[in-house]
């Protein structure tokens, strides 16, 4: 018998988030925000001119996705949404983090120190998705309650979707400093000296 | 004759199966790599590939919500007198609502966005001549993930098979997690700066199975593929026994003062189609027959 995976209800508290182990799998549960590079971009603009963002972030789970969205009739429907590359926000996530205190990350390929840092220190992680299965990822949004920012374009804007299980995710960063994509980064290191002899470098 | 409806209408349906469905070498190494990962977190990365790649088909719907750019490679009969580029390009915009496809095409600078996917030297056409009597369109859609990790080195010739090596080998050690590997390697060798890029984003036409026809070459691809593969970078760098799946070369003659080496990175979603259009207006789609 394999047991069940833990399933989370978002927006997510303090206690949920520091409680969730490396390598961890759960799903998502409750309302997921999609943010990308303009999200980031935008947030930290308004911030500083002192705009209220449409959104409310605390807690929230933030899903660097550009999705695929069809409008049928009046509401707006999911086609496809997959992760997209974290590391493109790593400049800006460690000052998202702090300032709008998300609970959660989803993303591919994990990001850098200074957000590992800063998940550490306000309560966020990071969680992994597999990147390109975007048809199993939309599977797991019920509904579109909205968009905003659309402006940006379709890939870039804040889609507000209904998770009821949305996953596997990964707990690829905990809240404590601790990262699977670092860990793998240190093999790495020690498989590339067979590899740089396989090809006969030094 | 055929008709610029004919291309336009064409030119949909193959991106509808280009997105849709993997070419069968791709999926059927992906498939391989599933059933040899052991490790429990590797496994399940490429579980949910598997089982995207089932459910896209399944739904008719792309397999990831990055459809690229669309950068095409037409070969004209010599007597071709429709307006191939002009059914090329409504086709695009016609695909892009109905697929749909996401509309990722922008302005380099402003970033606007015209939702069309169309826009200056977008969708890209590279153009050819031969000698059938068919016109032959074949589309890659290619994803910003795995173009982004994509480079050029400009060695000079003392650095030689070495420094190839070492290129690939640093290129994909740098890309890491961010590809969405297990990734297809494209490796242009020789030419020019721009020829040697434009050779690896070539090199990916080629299925993945089919070793070069020079034997030197085969050996080169087999050897950095088997090296890249002891990394353990692994499925979305999470580790594992898979990190490539993998991996062509093409090569162009070039000046004996240079050495370019230019590499095209492309995620697992390897997702290219053809499509055949006779003088009759009969189309046939040699990638997606199964």
């Amino acid at each position: 018998m394999t047991k069940m995976p833990k399933k989370l209800k978002t927006p997510l508290s303090e206690n949920d988030v520091r409680a969730l182990k490396l390598g961890e799998t759960i799903y998502l549960e409750g309302v997921v925000f999609t943010g990308r590079d303009e999200v980031h971009l935008h947030a930290l603009e308004y911030l500083e001119k002192g705009k209220k963002v449409p959104v409310e972030f605390k807690g929230s789970a933030l899903f660097h996705c550009g999705p695929i969205m069809r409008k049928v009739g009046e509401k707006w429907e999911v086609v496809a949404a997959g992760p997209t590359t974290s590391s493109r926000m790593n400049s800006l996530e460690p000052q998202f983090i702090e300032k709008f205190r998300p609970g959660a990350i989803i993303g591919k390929g994990g990001m850098s120190q200074p957000t590992v840092d800063a998940m550490k220190k306000y309560g966020c992680v990071y969680l992994a998705i597999t990147g390109g299965a975007a048809v199993l990822a939309a599977k797991g949004f019920k509904s579109v309650s909205g968009v905003e920012w659309y402006e940006l374009g379709m890939p870039e804007a804040i889609w507000i979707m209904n998770a009821d299980n949305f996953g596997p995710l990964t707990v690829a960063i905990d809240a404590h400093g601790n990262s699977l994509f670092a860990a793998v980064n240190t093999k790495v290191k020690e498989n590339e000296q067979k590899a740089r002899e396989k090809l006969g470098l030094k | 004759m055929v008709t610029e409806t004919d291309i336009q209408n064409a030119v949909v349906e193959l991106l509808r199966k280009a997105v849709v469905k993997l070419p069968a070498d791709v999926e059927e190494s992906i498939r391989k790599a599933y059933a040899a990962e052991t490790d429990e977190v590797p496994k399940m990365q490429l579980k949910a590939i598997v089982d995207n790649i089932d459910m896209a088909i399944k739904g008719n719907t792309p397999m990831c919500q990055d459809t690229g750019v669309t950068i095409f490679y037409v070969t004209l009969p010599k007597d071709c007198r429709v307006n191939v580029e002009k059914g090329i390009v409504e086709g695009v915009r016609k695909a892009t609502k109905e697929v749909p496809l996401r509309p990722n095409a922008v302005h380099p600078i402003t970033r606007k966005n015209p939702g069309d996917n169309v826009g200056e030297r977008m969708p890209y056409i590279n153009w050819k001549v031969g000698d059938k009597d068919y016109i032959e369109i074949t589309v890659m859609t290619k994803g910003a993930g795995s173009e982004n990790m994509s480079q050029l080195a400009m060695l000079t010739p003392s650095q030689g098979l070495k420094g190839i090596k070492e290129f690939v080998l640093g290129a994909v050690l740098r890309a890491g997690s961010n590809p969405c590997p297990p990734t297809i390697l494209g490796v242009g060798i020789g030419g020019s700066s721009d020829i040697a890029m434009k050779l690896a984003k070539e090199a990916l036409l080629r299925p993945i199975n089919q070793r070069h026809k020079d034997p030197e070459i085969a050996k080169l691809e087999t050897e950095l593929l088997e090296a890249i593969n002891m990394l353990g970078i692994g499925p979305m760098g999470l580790g594992g026994k898979t990190t490539c799946l993998g991996l062509n070369i093409e090569y162009a003659y070039c000046h004996t003062a240079s050495l370019p080496v230019g590499l095209n990175v492309q995620c697992w979603a390897g997702r290219r189609a053809t499509v055949r259009i006779s003088p009759d207006g009969k189309t046939a789609y040699p990638t997606h027959e199964r």
